[in-house]
Order: C-alpha cells, then sequence, then structure tokens
C-alpha cells in the first residue's frame, strides 16, 4: 500500500517534503543543543569573569560580562561560535600544505592535514580489523573447537583498556627489525612507519564488532535453507558462499557501521599516549598541554565529522549493494 | 558394488521399486526423552506414482520424507531409493526436495535461484541457461526470471522452488506440504498444475499434505499415517483415471476413497486431541 502510495506521488514533490519532513524536526534539535551550549558556556565561563572584573576593579553592565564569557580565550566551556570560528580558521583560514626547508610539506596548523593523519591509519586498520572479524566468524562457524575458544578471547580483548597497551603496541612494532629495514630501504617513508602502530590499534578495537556481527549473521540461514544445501550434497565451501555469506551481508554491514567507529577512536586514543606529533589526537593533546580548550573542541567536532563521513559512506555503500541483492527499496 | 545391480536392472525382470523401505524404525533423542517418529513402517513406491501420506501433525509424515532424502537416519530397518542407500542415492541426484517455504534466497534473482543447484553440481554456463528456461516454462512463469523472490505471489514462489526441485533432473520428487501456506484457490490451481507437469515428467513424487481432498485428488496412492508411534495405519490405492479434472471431487469414486481416508484417519486415533 505504501509502495503504491510512492508511487503514485510525484517524485519531485515527494523528494521535497521528505526533505522538509527531515529538516525541520533536525534543525529544531541542532538549535536546542546550541540554546543549552551557550547557556552551559555562560554559566561555567562566568566566574572567570567576575573574578577579572574583581580583581581589575572594573565596573561592567550585565550584557557586558555575558559578552565577555562567551569570548574568553582559554574559557572552560568554548562558545559554539568560538569552536566553529576555530574549525573555520584552521581549515579554510590555513593552507593544507606549506614550504618549509625548501621543501612542501603538511601544514600542522590545518586541521585537515591532522585529520588525514587520522584518517588513513583509520581506514587502513578498519580494513585489517573487519578481514580478520570476517575471517574468526568464519572459523567460528564452522569450528566448534574455535567457538569455544576464540570467542572468549575475543571478548577479553575488549576488555583490555586500549590507552594501557597502545605504547607497548607502538615501542614493539616501531623496533619491528622489518619495519626498520624497509624504511631504510626506502620502501615506506617514516612517516608510513608511524601510521603501522596507529592502524594496529585502531583494527584491535574494529574486528570485534564485525566478528560478533557476521557471526550472527553467518548463523542467520534458518534450517530449510540448509537443508536445501544438503539436497543437493553441496560443500562446506559452497554452503559458505552461497548461503552464509550472502544471508550474512545485512549483519556486516551493520556491525561496520559500529567498527569504523570504533577504528576512528582507536587511531585517536592510539595517538594520545605515543607522543604523535600529527593527528587529531595529537591535535587534543597539544590543545590539553596549553589549555587551549577551543583547540581541543575543534578538533573533537573534526573527530565527529570524520566518523559521521564515513558511516555515511558505509550507509551508502550499504545501500547499494543491499539493492543489488534484490532488497526492497 | 554397485555395478551388479546396474545389471540386474537393466535385463527384463520385473521394474524394482524406486523407494522400498522395510520396517523402518527412528526414534528421536529429545530433552523430554525419546520419542518414537517412525515405527515399523513399510512401504514401496514404484516409478511414475504419485504417493500422497497424510495424517496429523506428529505421524511422521515429513519425517518419512526426509529418511528418503537422507535428511535423517533411521535407527532401525532399511531403506533403499533407486537401488541406493538414500545418501548414495542424493549423490547421484536421485531427487529434488519442496519444502513447505518456497525457501527461495532472497538475494537471487528467481532464474539465479533455479540455477543454483546447477551452479553446486557443476553445469555449465549455457547448460544453465537453457535447463532454466525449460523448468520456467513448465511451471508457467516465463517472463518472471528477473524478478526478486518478494516480488513475486506465495503461489508463483512456490512454482519457482518446484522449478528449482526439476531444473537437474532427478527422477523423484519430494514435496514437504509444499501448498500448505497457500489459500484454497491457489491451492486448487497449483493441484492442477502440478498433475499436468506430473503426466508431462513421468516422475514419481512423494507428496506430504494435511488436507483429504489435495491428496485424493493428486495422488495415485495415499499412504494414512497416524502418531504416537508414528506408522501407516492404511495404503490406498487409487482408482481414479490419470486425467483428473477439478470436478472429479464431486464424482462419487472420489468421495468414497475420501471417506476411506478419513475412516484411516479416525482409526488411527488421530482426532484424540
Amino acid at each position: 500500500m505504501t509502495a503504491a502510495a510512492d508511487i503514485a506521488r510525484p517524485r519531485g514533490l515527494g523528494a521535497i517534503s521528505a526533505l522538509t519532513g527531515a529538516v525541520v524536526p533536525v534543525l529544531t534539535v541542532v538549535l536546542a543543543i546550541v540554546a543549552i551550549w551557550y547557556a552551559a558556556s555562560v554559566m561555567m565561563n562566568r566566574a572567570w569573569t567576575l573574578d577579572q572584573i574583581q580583581r581589575q576593579g572594573l565596573e561592567m553592565t550585565q550584557a557586558e560580562i555575558l559578552t565577555a564569557a562567551m569570548t574568553q580565550e582559554r574559557p572552560v566551556l568554548p562558545a559554539p561560535h568560538q569552536v566553529f570560528a576555530e574549525i573555520w580558521n584552521t581549515t579554510v583560514g590555513e593552507p593544507v600544505m606549506r614550504e618549509r626547508r625548501g621543501q612542501m610539506q603538511g601544514n600542522p596548523r590545518n586541521l585537515i592535514f591532522h585529520a588525514y593523519h587520522t584518517l588513513w591509519p583509520t581506514i587502513l586498520g578498519f580494513g585489517i580489523g573487519s578481514f580478520l572479524g570476517i575471517l574468526l566468524a568464519i572459523g567460528i562457524v564452522h569450528s566448534r573447537a574455535m567457538d569455544m575458544s576464540v570467542m572468549p578471547w575475543a571478548i577479553a580483548s575488549q576488555t583490555i583498556p586500549i590507552l594501557a597497551i597502545a605504547p607497548i603496541i607502538v615501542v614493539v612494532v616501531s623496533n619491528l627489525p622489518a619495519l626498520n629495514s624497509a624504511v631504510s630501504a626506502g620502501w615506506i617513508s617514516e612517516d608510513t612507519k608511524l601510521l603501522v602502530p596507529k592502524a594496529l590499534i585502531s583494527s584491535y578495537l574494529s574486528f570485534f564488532p564485525v566478528v560478533v556481527g557476521m557471526v550472527a549473521g553467518l548463523r542467520s540461514p534458518q534450517a530449510t535453507d540448509l537443508d536445501l544445501m544438503r539436497t543437493y550434497s553441496a560443500s562446506r565451501s559452497q554452503t559458505l558462499w552461497k548461503l552464509r555469506l550472502p544471508a550474512s551481508v545485512p549483519f556486516l554491514f551493520t556491525s561496520l557501521k559500529v567498527s569504523i567507529a570504533a577504528a576512528l577512536v582507536g587511531t585517536i586514543v592510539a595517538e594520545l599516549p605515543t607522543g604523535a606529533r600529527f593527528g587529531l589526537g595529537a591535535r587534543l593533546l597539544t590543545g590539553s598541554y596549553y589549555g587551549q580548550t577551543i583547540q581541543i573542541w575543534s578538533a573533537l567536532f573534526m573527530a565527529a565529522i570524520c566518523a559521521a563521513a564515513l558511516v555515511i559512506l558505509l550507509g551508502v555503500i550499504e545501500k547499494i549493494t543491499l539493492r543489488r541483492m534484490g532488497a526492497r527499496s | 558394488m554397485a555395478e551388479p545391480a546396474r545389471f540386474i536392472h537393466t535385463g527384463a525382470a520385473p521394474q524394482r521399486p524406486v523407494i522400498a523401505a522395510k520396517n523402518l524404525d527412528l526414534v528421536f533423542q529429545t530433552a523430554d526423552g525419546a520419542v518414537q517418529a517412525l515405527s515399523n513402517v513399510s512401504l514401496t513406491i514404484d516409478k511414475g506414482e504419485f504417493v500422497s501420506f497424510i495424517g496429523p501433525s506428529g505421524c511422521g509424515k515429513t519425517t518419512f520424507l526426509r529418511v528418503i532424502a537422507a535428511l535423517e537416519q533411521p535407527t532401525g530397518g532399511s531403506i533403499t531409493v533407486n537401488g541406493m542407500t538414500p545418501e548414495e542415492a542424493r549423490l547421484s541426484r536421485a531427487y529434488g526436495y519442496v519444502f513447505q517455504a518456497a525457501g527461495l534466497y532472497p538475494w537471487r534473482t528467481i532464474e539465479k535461484n533455479i540455477a543454483l543447484p546447477l551452479e553446486i553440481m557443476g553445469f555449465d554456463r549455457a547448460e544453465q541457461d537453457k535447463r532454466v528456461k525449460n523448468v520456467l516454462q513448465l511451471v508457467d512463469l516465463e517472463g518472471f526470471g528477473k524478478k526478486f523472490p518478494w516480488q513475486l505471489s506465495g503461489g508463483m514462489q512456490q512454482r519457482a522452488s518446484i522449478a528449482r526441485a526439476l531444473a537437474f533432473d532427478a527422477d523423484i520428487l519430494l514435496m514437504d506440504e509444499p501448498f500448505g501456506a497457500l489459500d484454497e484457490i491457489v491451492r486448487d490451481h497449483l493441484n492442477e498444475q502440478l498433475l499436468k507437469l506430473w503426466a508431462r515428467t513421468e516422475k514419481t513424487i512423494g507428496f506430504v499434505t494435511h488436507s483429504i481432498p489435495e491428496a485424493v485428488y493428486l495422488s495415485t496412492k495415499i499412504v494414512v499415517m497416524s502418531p504416537r508411534p508414528g506408522r501407516i495405519t492404511d495404503v490406498i490405492e487409487s482408482d481414479l483415471p490419470r486425467e483428473r479434472p477439478l470436478d472429479i471431487r464431486d464424482t462419487p469414486e472420489f468421495l468414497a476413497i475420501a471417506h476411506r481416508v478419513r475412516e484411516g484417519l479416525r482409526a488411527g486415533h488421530a482426532y484424540d486431541d
């Protein structure tokens, strides 16, 4: 019935009404958040402004106090416009590349440059983690021994604070002879070498949702679906390729979305305790060293934008894939 | 081991039954204890017969079909399919199985669903295409090959599932309540089509059903079963002509057979609970 209604409605008109239907509530929520944010910002920053007034013996009106509370250089909680001004200045207002010692290099004052340094290890780690997760899930579904032994370890691995093992991974991986000889042989640059431990830590966080989702997905075919395969005397690998894997695709995408967000968190966390100079994590860290709350918040927003972009990208791939697999649109 | 058997078969000797079960027992071990699903079931099915299994839930009719298909292992007695063990018969593609739910894979188009057994059995692409086209025609689904299952009605889906079972030329068609989930009108139509298909392909069909009219209308032999333990209480050879229009169901001959089936079910205490 709804399908018929969709067809009956002119396409352009439907799109517009769907857009306005989505825009109004979303805008309302965003406005509410901004309002609460401003209120909180003023409340938290007011004490410092009042303190300054008292020390300097100034007289200020309430309106002036309000403005002052929203324009501090190092506020407890930056106001929205401060954060967005900072994001604007460090993306559009700064060149991504700059010349240094006669070479074009990435500009560490540009936030996109830092996002780039976080995104690549994230995508690499996500790739490694998801691939590993899929392999583990296939093993778990096909072998009782793996089912009993791997799953507890996978769960245990996620209870270890990543902050604790990140430095260990960095030290071990940075000193791998193979990696060092690859650098000295000129196969990979020093920068690329730094990317490897970050990617590994990110994959450590991202494999788990894929394992859990894929085990459920590979086990999702019903008894009669499996019986059908048996009546054809299908081998286990035929059953895997022609039944279990296609049936698990919706589960895969759901877990990939969780996984890629976890991968991003993994990379950022990996940058914190390891003295990384570049990346959103490094940006967060320098911001907190120097009390640059505005810089911290803008780095956080950039991280959120990256995560949203990655999840949306996966969502688009999911939609295209499932449509090709006959899903009702 | 199979060689001498083949020689006997090619001779002028009387035709060997397609399915021969003798004193078949099957006990399921469940959490609540042992359940006797089949008890002392003996039955022979000859080539080209249409055999219906009818009885209430738990009478073992589906279990018996699954034993033929080597989806269950009997715990006693013996059974041969085309003179082989059920496993061997399955490996030699002796049967196609149609489940109660059409069980089409939703990510495959209708023709890809029908090609599924062909892919698994290693037919080449040209042969696959040819066979898919053939069976689509056989079940009256030409032009629907590129559709996905959800785009088809329940009856059409079940026809596609029959086409899938026919695609690799098995001699035996095992059908487990294939029309059980469909409404009466669609079911009548499909019954008629199934009879035509049977006449054209000369398959041996094992058909599980809950419906007395369906069993009588379709079958040359009706096996009445009863539960606890699952057993055969009556085997009725139908003397209706092979050519059966739908209104044959109003004839006295038809009603007489239906009556005997009903008596058989009642004798098995099928209506006790």
